[in-house]
């Protein structure tokens, strides 16, 4: 009898102990003067968090709803893709995705972190999420062999967009094939409302073979470590955001773009052709910068940024380190429909001068434009005269003068002269390293242009016929025989 | 001296036996030095004493006599603390591998501690990470294969996604020291894989394993382009010896 009054005692105090503890972390979730701390705020309820993936969001945080407890789970998985059409890539993903999903969660916030290794898998990953105070970001509480499991949690302290990757040796390597996604922590009064919100990472690629080579191609440690990738994407692949995969928006809406760069090597010039953004949440966190054409986006970094879209049309997301966008695929697009506002913006929305720097066609998956078959000479020079001014003027200038010393000339050129097939293969395949025309040296590199037979047997019909190179007439097999 | 001389004639009689039941095709690995990958006093040279290792990985076949052997490593009845639950859990059942597991291919789904059982059953033991890093350092022609050509073909092998655990083994080219399918086949256990990277997070002050997680750009890493042999590091480090995974197997050096 009194052994169970002494435990009755006992339990009592353990009761008064705990409530004790739990009136002191309630005073200090939000105490007398409103000051929040995120680091003890009480935890008031537990949710799965929802598996969504770029470019979309999960809905935001309801203002100031309290702490809670966030359940993640995120399989690492190995897996061939896509990375441009024709072209495919081993790539090493959080939740099968490149980037990963996006995570959002509120200041406050306690998040059971759950990683999961697939067994299939040959590596083992971890993840270091910039979100979490702790050694290594949670890199050491999550590494994980195959099929293997790790769990560990951490409470998110400092609002902002943070990105995530995998941190397991070689980091460079577990990054360059697509183990990056963003972490999004809102503060707890969450942030404004917009009418889009969309998730964008960039990140670059480094393939065995040059862009656009076909098939399966490896990882190169050489070009990784030269800094010098081949691709330079959005959301994991070249065309993730054109086409049918545009983003959309409506006139007098109001977006939000959470921009991440995975890298892991280059920093993103990042550019909404058409929009100025009216704010940037510069490098994610909480200062705001106005009105800005261009913001910088660091490897292993994030900005938000937004803007109304006042005029319908296209505007056009790039890597405004312009090669990048138009010859290694970081471009994208948000299709904005609605009515005109000549007020705003008079005329047709003209981004000529996007493609005449050779690429801007190459990238977008649009519709199969109908082949225009140019019959005689005369319409094969003049269908000709249309790609050269689209395709070569922009480098090679009109009447293919050239420019002395940078872009070799076309007009009685010494190098293809008498032999179109190396105007043809030229235009087709490349051509890079030193050459002589005309007496002058040349040592540059022209990319291969995208261009059916048909066109190429124009643009090289009209060069030879116009501009002084003996004339003739090159047909659409001819150039078919010279692509390698 | 008779003593000397028995024990050395039981131990002959004894290692041939076993050798015969074990089934083992094994080569010497001669005397050498090398500098690992990286650790904390960087370019000083390993010694690794001559020793002999399997020309291949323990293949299922020769695995599963030992099971029959040893019933207690049998995947019904092996203690939980020796191998997880996945232990050889491609297998038919205990003694019978089943319609989907080539006798030849090496086996995999064992844990550190069955593998280390197995090897001293056969009278021998797993290699150390030395012993196992320096055998596999040789290319087709030179015990230590330091082109940049057989570097980017074993990043290939590894990078590659696909498991190869279903492949015969003895397929692959021989190395200088006619070891097969030291890259590209399996991961392979070893003796002390646990003691390079003790735990995942590697880029703590003072650990011996801060530059590992510094990869690309380590300046204390020998040669921070090898990057295949960073996967296998890091590899080895995510492991724990009761770990039966896919990819995993193993093969035997002498004693």
């Amino acid at each position: 009898m009194r052994k169970l009054a002494t435990n009755l005692l006992n339990a009592t105090a353990v009761i008064l102990f705990i409530s004790f503890f739990a009136f002191l972390s309630s005073c200090s979730n939000e105490n007398n003067l409103g000051y929040f701390d995120a680091a003890t705020a009480k935890i008031i309820g537990e949710i799965n968090h929802p598996d969504v993936y770029a470019p979309n969001v999960p809905p935001p945080v309801k203002p100031n709803r309290g702490a809670l407890k966030q359940i993640i789970n995120m399989e690492v998985v190995e897996k061939v893709g896509r990375l441009a059409d024709g072209v495919e890539y081993d790539f090493w993903t959080f939740s099968g995705t490149v980037p990963g999903q996006f995570i959002r969660i509120a200041e406050g916030d306690e998040v059971e972190f759950h990683l999961k290794n697939h067994p299939d898998n040959k590596f083992a990953h971890n993840i270091d999420l910039h979100a979490v105070t702790g050694p290594g970001g949670g890199a050491a509480s999550s590494f994980t062999a195959p099929g293997h499991e790790s769990i560990f949690s951490f409470k998110a302290l400092n609002p902002g967009l943070y990105v995530y990757h995998c941190a397991t040796a070689p980091v460079g390597m577990h990054i360059a094939n697509g183990m990056y996604g963003l972490i999004l922590v809102e503060p707890k009064e969450g942030l404004p409302e917009v009418d889009r919100e969309y998730y964008i990472m960039q990140g670059d690629f480094y393939t065995a073979g040059k862009y656009g080579d076909r098939g399966l191609q490896a990882f190169s440690m050489q070009k990784a470590l030269e800094e010098n990738p081949d691709y330079v994407v959005f959301n994991g692949s070249v065309g993730s955001l054109t086409g049918d995969n545009s983003l959309q928006a409506e006139v007098g809406e109001t977006i939000r773009l959470y921009v991440g760069n995975g890298g892991p090597n280059l920093v993103s010039s990042f550019h909404v052709i058409g929009e100025i953004f009216d704010k940037v949440y510069v490098e994610g966190g909480d200062m705001i910068n106005n009105n800005v054409q261009t913001t910088i986006i660091p490897a292993g970094g994030a900005a938000i940024v937004e803007f109304k879209v006042d005029v319908p049309g296209e505007a056009i997301l790039v890597d405004h380190s312009i090669f990048r966008a138009f010859n290694k695929g970081a471009i994208g697009k948000i299709h904005i429909s609605g009515e005109e506002n000549k007020a705003i913006y008079s005329g047709k929305l003209d981004d000529r001068i996007y493609q005449i720097e050779g690429g801007a066609i190459q990238v977008m998956p649009e519709v199969e434009k109908e082949p225009i078959i140019a019959g005689s000479l005369k319409e094969k020079i003049t269908e000709g005269k249309i790609v050269y001014d689209n395709f070569c003027k922009a480098c090679h200038q009109a009447g293919g003068k050239g420019f002395t010393g940078v872009y070799p000339p076309l007009a009685n050129s010494s190098y293809f002269k008498g032999e179109p097939n190396k105007a043809i293969s030229t235009i087709v395949n490349g051509l890079s390293g030193p050459i002589m025309v005309n007496g002058t040296e040349y040592n540059s590199a022209m990319p291969a242009q995208v261009l059916t037979d048909e066109e190429v047997s124009n643009v090289v019909t009209y060069i030879l016929n116009d501009f002084d190179n003996g004339g003739g007439e090159v047909t659409p097999a001819q150039v078919k025989a010279q692509r390698k | 001296m008779k003593k000397t001389i028995a024990i050395l004639l039981f131990t002959l009689v004894f290692q041939a036996v076993i050798g015969q039941s074990c089934n083992t095709k094994n080569v010497a690995v001669l005397q050498g030095s090398y500098i690992p990958m990286y650790n904390d006093t960087s370019n000083v040279e390993i010694d690794v004493e001559q020793f002999n290792m399997d020309v291949t990985a323990v293949t299922n076949q020769q695995y599963l006599a030992f099971v029959k052997a040893n019933p207690q490593w049998q995947k019904s009845k092996v203690k939980r603390l020796f191998a997880e639950a996945s232990y050889l859990s491609h297998w038919q059942n205990d003694t019978l591998l089943g319609p989907n597991v080539l006798p030849d291919a090496p086996v995999v789904f064992v844990s550190w501690f069955a593998a280390k059982a197995y090897s001293h059953w056969c009278g021998r033991a797993l290699p150390t990470v030395d012993q196992w890093e320096y055998a596999a350092r040789a290319d087709h022609d030179h015990p230590n294969g330091n082109s940049e050509a057989f570097k980017n073909k074993l990043l290939r092998l590894y990078e590659s996604k696909h498991h190869n655990h279903q492949t015969a083994v003895g397929k692959g080219e021989e190395n200088y020291w006619g070891l097969q399918d030291m890259h590209g086949l399996i991961w392979e256990w070893n003796l002390d894989f646990n003691s390079v990277l003790i735990s995942g997070e590697s880029r703590k002050d003072g650990s011996l394993d801060r530059n590992l997680f510094c990869a690309g750009g380590s300046l204390g890493s020998v040669d921070p382009v090898n990057y295949a042999a960073f996967l296998r590091y890091a590899f080895r480090g995510s492991l724990k010896a009761h770990y039966c995974l896919k990819g995993l197997g193993f093969r035997t050096v002498n004693q």
